[in-house]
């Protein structure tokens, strides 16, 4: 055996090693990277009790309120669970229903999760205006036409 | 066999030094030529986004630096392996000339990031695992300049740094997958290999063509960069003091 052959199979355990080793450790840490929780893991009492945590979900349609001042009240669900959200100050320009947003707050003891910090979370789509319409008539067209189709039934 | 042995010829800084200025000179060239052509595409040719206006067109700086973060740090832990396994030169010499390159990509990536994230999210920066990973990477690169500047001897030197940048590895798919494994505020991928793009045609096209630009500046300046550090550590030897922009 040679001596580079010697360093290569060094090198090749080291890695396989150092994978394991993180493999592991990132298994160990699993949830805690997560920047958020969901609605359900609030509804499953996942979420830490007392303390600030993150919430991120999707703004439920037709859930914003605007009340006094800068108040917002709003759900956001992951379509399982949905939980009530309280806001006061200024909301990034993406924020809107059915758009995903991350608040930072705490739980109220009225189930109305009180936010300090409200982000827009942007979803991987890119598209122009004019095929994001089309997609959308064509979203209604087809469920106009499963109703239709539904109909007799 | 002959195909071979001209291969090698060229893991000898004497042999490389001209092939490096002549791939430099066309890459920066191509570069030049692709850089125009993509931001022409992503300022005037690719359509206004449905949701976020004009603000997104930084990703046609953003996303090319951040593929190439990270697609030049696995090169350069690649030759770094070469030159601690082999006792290759040039190969530790690929390595050093790289890091400046990637260091910028990674910083262009986060700067621009933030630019976009404070209109978008609301927030210039926050501490999900895409943005501290990627911010970890630009650490690992200025460690690894750090590290390597910081020992005398090359032979250590290059040692060292090797077995930083290899340690180091683990943090690419890290970056790259922190997005599926992980709840984060950095939307996932939307060109993906396994799962075709999210985004209209010509966006892409305009995306890619950045990469490519990109891809043909970062092998350029490389390139002058490695035949820097060829003249300088080959400095005592005959061939470099017969080149005619030494002798002069």
């Amino acid at each position: 055996m040679k001596a580079r052959h010697k360093r290569l199979g060094f090198l090749l355990v080291g890695l396989v090693v150092l994978g394991a080793a993180s493999w592991l450790v990132f298994n160990a840490l699993g949830n805690n990277l997560s920047y958020f929780f969901s609605p359900t893991e609030v509804a499953e009492n996942k979420v830490p009790a007392d303390h600030v945590f993150r919430l991120g979900g999707l703004v439920q349609p037709g859930s914003v309120e605007r009340g006094e001042q800068l108040t917002v009240h709003f759900d956001v669900t992951d379509n399982a669970h949905t939980v009530r959200v309280a806001y006061t100050g200024i909301l990034p320009d993406l924020f809107k229903e059915g758009q995903g947003v991350i608040a930072q707050g705490r739980m109220g003891s009225d189930g109305v999760f009180v936010a300090d910090e409200v982000l827009a979370k942007h979803d991987e789509n890119y598209m122009s205006p004019e095929v994001a319409d089309a997609l959308e008539k064509g979203h209604q067209k087809g469920i106009e036409n499963m109703a239709k189709e539904n109909k007799p039934l | 066999m002959s195909g071979r042995l001209s291969f090698y010829r060229f893991s000898s800084p004497a042999a490389f030094y001209p092939l490096a200025g002549a791939i430099g000179k066309v890459s920066a060239l191509i570069a030049v030529v692709l850089l125009a052509i993509g931001l022409y595409m992503s300022f005037f040719v690719a359509p206004t986004d449905y949701k976020q206006g004009e603000g997104y067109r930084i990703i046609f700086i953003h996303v090319p630096s951040a593929w190439m973060s990270m697609f030049i740090y696995l090169v350069m832990a690649f030759w770094a392996g070469i030159g601690l396994v082999f006792n290759t030169r040039l190969s530790s010499m690929m390595a050093q000339a790289l890091a400046p390159t990637g260091a910028i990509m990674t910083f262009i990536a986060l700067w621009t990031g933030a630019f976009w994230g404070k209109p978008m999210w609301g927030a210039w920066w926050v501490w999900d695992a895409r943005l501290t990973s990627e911010l970890i990477l630009f650490f690992l690169y200025i460690g690894f300049i750090a590290l390597q500047g910081s020992i005398d001897d090359t032979r250590r030197a290059d040692r060292a740094g090797a077995v930083l940048l290899l340690v180091g590895v683990v943090n690419i798919p890290i970056i790259y997958f922190s997005v599926k494994w992980w709840n984060t505020l950095h939307q996932g991928a939307t060109v993906s290999v396994t799962e075709g793009s999210s985004m209209s045609t010509i966006m892409l096209q305009a995306m890619l063509i950045m990469t490519f630009a990109f891809w043909a500046y970062s092998v350029a300046v490389a390139m002058y960069r490695v035949r820097s550090i060829i003249l300088e550590r080959e400095k005592d030897t005959r061939w470099v003091s017969e080149l005619p922009e030494v002798r002069r």
